[in-house]
Parts: C-alpha cells; structure tokens; sequence
C-alpha cells in the first residue's frame, strides 16, 4: 500500500442536502468529520428541486396532522413503504423543518408570517377523506436552491472539513466485509487518498443518468449504488424510479408539479384536460406515476402535440403573470431558455422523464445499511461502518412511488438522523476496521484497470448505447420480452465496458477519468434496475407492465432485493409496524 | 462550426494555447455546453466544470466570446451575432482573473474566501421559537433578488476592482451575500456584519462600473445591494 492515509471519524461522501445536514449534526457534537464532494457542495443535484418541502407544519391549515401525510406517502408508495420509517419522517418533519427556518432557509411566507404552503400531488386532509391538503412548504419555486445554499452556509459556520472535488471512486472493506473508508481522488491534483473513517456515510444521490432523458444533473451517475453493488452488497427496489410528468419536451429540464400545484393543469393537442378523466377527483394532481402514465396513453393514442405527436402540454397562462413571477420564477426563466415559450402566453410542451430513483441501498431510520440476510422482518443485519442517507438509500420512505415534496424531507430527517445516532455510537466508542494492504489493494484494482488500459471503445460512446438501451426497454410501460432484450444487451455492454478504454491518463484535473469511473457506476446501478425490474411480475407504482398489468399483493407486497454477486432477485418483508399509530392496510389506490 | 478553445494542462503545457475545432450543429441553436459536450467526445483531455446544465448549480461560468456567462443557458445565437450561422468561431476562455487549473477550470479559491469573509449565514442570538421566526411577506420580500445567487463568480470575475484587489475587495458575489443577510429581518448581526465591511477595500472599492450586473445569468444586480450597503454605513456613521 502506498498511498496517503487520512483518518476522520467519520466521513460523508456526496454535499448534497442530506450529506450536508448529516455532517452539518456532526460537525456541531465536535467529532472529527470531513464532507467528500465530487462537485462544490452548491453545485450538488438538490439545488435543482423546485417546488418544495412537505410536511405537516399546520401553516396552510391549522388543523393539518402528520397522521394524514403519513397516510398520503403510504398510498403513494402503493403500500411498499416501510411504515415506521414513513411514521418516524412525518413526525420528526415538522422539527426538521422549523430548524431549516432558523438556520436562515428563505422560505416564502403567508400573511400570517409563517411558511408558505402549495398544494401538491397525492396530498390530501383527514386520511383521503377531506379533499386536497395544501403541505408543500416552498421557498418560490427555488426551494432546493434556497436548502442547499443554507445547509453549506451553516456547515461553513460549524467548520465542516470539506474536500470539494474530490471523488470517491471505491468502498474499502476487511476480509470480514466491515467498511473502512474509502478511496478518493483528489480531481485537482490527481492523487489518490484512502480516507479511514470509523463511520462512511453515502450520500451520493440518485442515478438519473442511465436514462438518455432524465431531469437529472449530469453529476447523478449512481455512485454509491455502484460502489455498494462493487462491494457485494445488496440494492432494493431499485426497479422502482420514477417518470416526472413534467419534464419540458427535448431538453428533459424539469418543470415543477408546483406548477399544478398552484392551477396549472395538463392538455393534449386537442386542448382537453385529460386527466379528469383518469383521475376524477385529484385530477392533475394525482400521485406522479398515475399523471405520467395518463399522458403516456395520451400519446400512445394519439393526441399528443407536436410534429411527432410527442409530447403534451402544461398550461399556466389563466394562473396570469402577477402569480406566475412571484410564485414560479424559475420556472418562467426554464420555460424560455429550453422551450422558448413564455408560460404566460403559451403552454409549456411537457413529457414524462426519469426523475428520481425510489430503490436503494437498504437501510433502517439511522440510515445503517442494510446486508443480506433472512429477509424477514427482525432479521436484518448490519454493515458495520456504512450508513446511506437521501435518494441513495431505500429506507424506505418511497416505496413505489414518491410524493412530491417528499425527498426534500427525506434528505434533512435521514440526514440529521444518521448523524445523531453516529455522534451517538461514537461517544459510545466505535471501531475502526483496519483494512489490509491486499484490502486496498482490491479497492484499486478498478482505478488500476482503466490506468493500464491501452485501447478499446471510448467512454462517451458507451454511455449513450446505455443511456438508450434503459430509454428503450425500461420505461414508464414495460413488458417482459422487452426487459429481457434489455438484460441481454447490458450483458453485453458490461464485457466492452470492461474493456474500454481511458486514453487520457494525465493528473491534474483530468474529468475523462472521472466520467470513465462513472461509467463502471452507470452500468452497475442499469443492470441492478433492469434484472429488478425484470424480475418483479406485477404491476406497482412506478414500475407498470403490460404483461402483469396488476398489482400482486400476494407476491409482491415486499421489497425485492437484487443481490449482485448471484445478480438474483429475492424479496424482503415491508414493515407495517408504525409505532404510535394503527397499521395503514393496503388498499386499491385510486385518485 | 468553428470553436476556438483555451487550452493548458500544466503537466505538459509550457503555456496556454487556443486550440481551434470544428463541431456539426447541424444548424441547430445548441447551448454552448452541449458544444463542449461535442468537443469532449472528439477530444476527452479537455476538461470544464458543469453539473445541473439548467442554469441553476453555477458550474461552467466561463467566457464566451469576451463576455462571461454560464454556457448551459446561453445558445450560440446569444453569444454573438454570426456564431449561429458558422460566420464567426465560438471562442472559450477561462473566467478571467483567476488562475487557471487546466483548460476551463479555474481555482475559485479566492473566490470563496471572499464569500466566506462576509459569514454568509443568519445569525440570530435569541432562542428560536418552537416554530419558525415569523416574517411577513413584505420583510420576505426584502431578501428576494439576494438570495437566488449560485455562487458562479460570473460577476467578481468580471470585475475590474476584484481583479485589482481579489484579496481585500470582496467582489460583488460576496457583497450581494452580505446585504442578503442584512437584509434578512431574522438576522440580527447588522451592527457586526457592517463594522467589518467599514474600510477602504472590502467594499468601497467598488467604482459602480456594473460589469456584475450586465452578466449576471440571473439576473441580479450587486451593485444596488452594495449601494444598499453603502447606505446602512453612512447612517450608522452619523
């Protein structure tokens, strides 16, 4: 082993909102805790969510109960949610949120002088029986922006050790599999580092980019999914991703469900508001997988707009511009940058793009991975030393589906709960696993393969074969002799991947390096989703087939479990044990 | 279409060079990230910084065509008149007054130290209710136009007293953050935050030349908030 060694206590690789809230709680108990960042934290994907934070401050309605977001995320997890997890998110929410407003969070306000609230998809009062609820706390249409800025600023304030641009290439382990750090390259420089932390916490965000259109920054390329699925360890639900409705027609920026949220509604080319007729009730505002999947059969009928028939539109033009500068901005700003149409005159064309990735590394409320194990309740086991928080873990607070508004949450509650209970075992005494050289060894070996790599396809290229093969076989619809195409076409990909090559092997700031270790990551989180996706028989949530068109409760009320070493696809009891409240039973989901 | 790209790699680079290349648009308005994209499949050693490419994360600020700007929003048409139509080469350049990494990277170290300086986060020594600080719409209000800043060091590096001074001036980027704080009714570190910007550089080195605000992607002016500054320490001084 010849590299440099730098030891923390803990380490949080990814400066998103829920890297920073976590290392923002332990950099305040005073252990010794470095933030790793491939981009400067500002730069991270949580500074593009737009419309919102839900949860149950009781601004909007004085009466509003967590109890009732609780049922909402359940039913629009369609019920494989894990029920104490949901429970412990919208409880803990409302604390979370007010701490955002102290840390100096520009939230809009109401004239009361509290949190602005918007109505969004799936929300509702009285457990589905009293109408629409308006829960999205929003800071204008910039509320990711506003988290993201205050979260750094507070972790400036609290002296965090920040390595930005540095990039986190592989997991280090022991011979009994218990996590160590990781290895890190200092993009600027080139060097390569094994940080030694007692505690490695993932953060590193969602994997939009193995679809070729995706809402996603190109950033998001899986790589904590790909470092856990490298290291054997298992991924859940990670078939489960979600299709925006709204992501703007071509360039695949996303355009806030806010935007419907505050009165725009969706058309097809004959001007007609479709979606009363697919969901009566909430009618645009349904759960997201429903919206995308009604404007898909929109399409796939033939009334969709455009030259190619393609894409449909969202309407904001009778919501008049005094509301639509003050309440979405940004959006007006996207709209004319990449549709060149001003959503004051004219309909912004809208298509259903990959959003957000509801499976992951498998966790409980502390954020503690999750390994293989029974697979029944009680039974999980632990990684030592490795925790995962925000989209890369599956706590799971999604299940099959997520609500608008609910990663926000999501990101400052597991955030701010994995750092309490790390600075808790800390103060315990926790143990630092001591890796082997031959354990670095392994860890590099990756990083070695594309240094000695000689010739073979380019990595660009690559990328985009992969991109499509997930844009064209695994989809909103699916189908099964289609997905098993898609397997058989990343079987292949993986053998020229293996083999591709890195032509620029020079140090400092060297992004080819970068992207081509991304790469590796890409391929590891598309082959998990499309053997998951595969392999789950029903129809649930995001995850929709013509050839199962149903739900199956009696299979497939569980988390799958893609185990990467066998790449076999088994199955993991959901908890329907809330502690402070009754049990919500599944039920047909309907809007 | 012709682009015109500053190049250096200091492990092999004596000195900086434009290197010229040719990109097929096929007439298309692009934006001119997705011709560096283009560029970077020719040619992978050329190395730039971007990340959301929607104008919000402030990544890949650099200067086109003598102006700086982020090149995801900006479409070849918005660079200069003739680009579009392949009569005039794209031309890529580090944000100026900086020092160069490699290529279009620039080290943003000064950069953030200035916005550092200015302790851009709310300070408030009186116990926070069980709720939020209550604030009303039009003390919210105050605070719009401030707080929207991505960090992308568009306008300090377009500013010719933070390239004099890029220590002791703070730029217009770290000013802006300043007054957004000051601004803020829930902050009340006014008399604090204004001691330390009461001297002949961190502030008052700014000529009201307004480059910040002619290139701003998002359209803020630091320079009415440095006026606003400007203001609060002249009535604290009487």
């Amino acid at each position: 082993m010849s590299i440099r060694t730098i030891t923390f206590d803990a380490i949080v690789v990814g400066g998103g909102g829920a890297g920073m809230r976590a290392s923002l709680q332990m950099a305040q108990s005073g252990f010794k805790t470095a933030l790793i960042s491939k981009v400067f934290p500002t730069r991270s994907h949580t500074v593009s969510a737009q419309g919102g934070i839900t949860c149950a401050i009781a601004s909007a309605d004085p009466n509003d109960d967590w109890r009732w977001h609780m049922y909402d995320t359940v039913k629009g997890s369609d019920y494989i949610g894990d029920q104490d997890a949901i429970e412990y998110m919208c409880n803990v929410g409302p604390e979370a949120v007010f701490e955002l407003d102290h840390m100096g969070l520009p939230f809009s306000r109401t004239e009361e002088g509290r949190i602005y609230q918007r109505p969004f998809g799936g929300q509702s009062k009285n457990f589905g029986e009293g109408g629409q609820a308006a829960r999205t706390c929003a800071a204008a249409d910039r509320t990711g922006h506003a988290l993201l800025h205050t979260l750094y600023q507070q972790n400036l304030k609290n002296g965090t050790q920040f390595y930005n641009e540095w990039y986190a290439a592989e997991l280090v382990k022991d011979d009994e599999g218990n996590v160590c750090g990781v290895i890190a390259i200092d993009i600027e420089s080139g060097e390569t580092v094994f940080f030694k932390a007692k505690a490695t916490v993932f953060a590193t965000g969602g994997s939009g980019r193995i679809y070729a259109s995706t809402t996603n920054a190109l950033i998001n390329t899986g790589d904590g999914v790909g470092m856990a699925l490298r290291a054997g360890l298992p991924v859940q639900d990670i078939e489960m991703w979600q299709f925006h409705p709204t992501g703007i027609a071509g360039a695949g920026v996303l355009v806030t469900e806010g935007c419907r949220g505050e009165g725009g509604y969706l058309i097809n080319k004959d001007g007609e508001r479709f979606m009363e007729r697919y969901a009566p009730n909430a009618k645009d505002l349904a759960s997201r997988d429903v919206v995308a999947r009604s404007m898909m059969m929109e399409i796939l009928d033939g009334r969709g707009a455009g030259p190619d028939g393609d894409h449909v539109f969202l309407k904001l033009d009778h919501l008049g511009e005094e509301v639509l500068h003050s309440r979405l901005p940004g959006i007006c700003e996207l709209a004319i940058t990449f549709a060149q149409t001003d959503p004051v005159k004219e309909p912004i064309p809208v298509v259903p793009t990959c959003h957000y990735m509801m499976g992951g590394i498998p966790t409980n409320v502390h954020g503690q991975a999750i390994k293989l194990s029974g697979g029944h309740e009680g039974e999980d086991q632990f990684v030592n030393g490795l925790f995962a928080v925000g989209e890369v873990a599956c706590v799971s607070v999604h299940g099959a589906n997520r609500l608008g508004g609910n990663s926000l949450l999501d990101l400052v509650v597991f955030g701010r709960a994995a750092g309490l209970f790390i600075e808790d075992q800390l103060r315990q005494g926790m143990t630092q696993y001591e890796p082997t050289d031959a354990n670095i060894d392994e860890a590099m070996a990756r990083l070695n393969r594309w240094e000695s790599s000689t010739g073979g396809e380019s990595v660009p290229a690559l990328r985009k074969e992969l991109q499509s093969v997930m844009q064209n076989h695994f989809g909103v619809f699916r189908k099964g002799d289609l997905m098993a195409e898609g397997v058989a076409k990343l079987a292949d990909l993986r053998k020229r991947i293996a083999n591709a090559h890195l032509e620029d092997k020079s140090g400092p700031f060297n992004t080819a390096r970068i992207e081509a270790l991304e790469l590796d990551n890409l391929l590891e989180v598309a082959e998990a989703t499309a053997i998951a996706a595969e392999g789950r028989t029903e129809s649930r949530g995001a995850h929709s087939r013509y050839d199962y068109p149903d739900r199956d409760d009696e299979n497939w009320l569980c988390h799958s479990i893609f185990d990467p070493k066998a790449k076999k696809l088994g199955k993991r009891d959901v908890n329907f044990k809330p502690k402070t409240v009754d049990t919500f039973q599944p039920k047909a989901r309907t809007y | 279409m012709k682009v015109s790209i500053y190049r250096y790699n200091p492990e092999t680079d004596r000195e900086p060079s434009m290197k010229e290349y040719e990109v097929d648009t096929q007439g298309k308005d692009l934006m001119v990230l997705d011709i560096l994209a283009l560029v970077k499949e020719q040619d992978q050693s050329l190395a730039y910084r971007r990340s959301c490419r929607e104008g919000v994360c402030g990544s890949d600020g650099m200067n086109m065509n003598g102006k700086n700007g982020l090149a995801c929003i900006t479409p070849l048409s918005q660079v200069a008149p003739g680009v579009l139509e392949g009569k005039k080469p794209l031309i890529l350049r580090p944000l100026p007054g900086l020092p160069v990494i490699r290529d279009l990277v620039v080290d943003m170290g000064m950069f953030y130290n200035q916005y550092e300086k200015v302790q851009p986060y709310l300070q408030n020594n009186t116990p926070a209710p069980a709720i939020e600080r209550l604030q009303s719409p039009e003390e919210r209000a105050k605070i719009d136009g401030l707080y929207e800043c991505i960090l992308c060091a568009c306008c300090s590096t377009s500013c010719p007293s933070f390239w004099w001074n890029p220590d002791k001036f703070l730029g217009p980027a770290a000013l802006l953050q300043s007054y957004r704080f000051l601004a803020d009714s829930r902050d009340n570190a006014t008399e604090e935050r204004l001691s330390k910007l009461d001297d002949p550089f961190s502030l008052f080195r700014c000529h009201g030349i307004m480059n910040c605000v002619s290139v701003c992607p998002k359209g803020l002016n630091p320079t009415r908030a440095i006026g606003h500054i400007r203001s609060m320490l002249l009535e604290r001084g009487i």
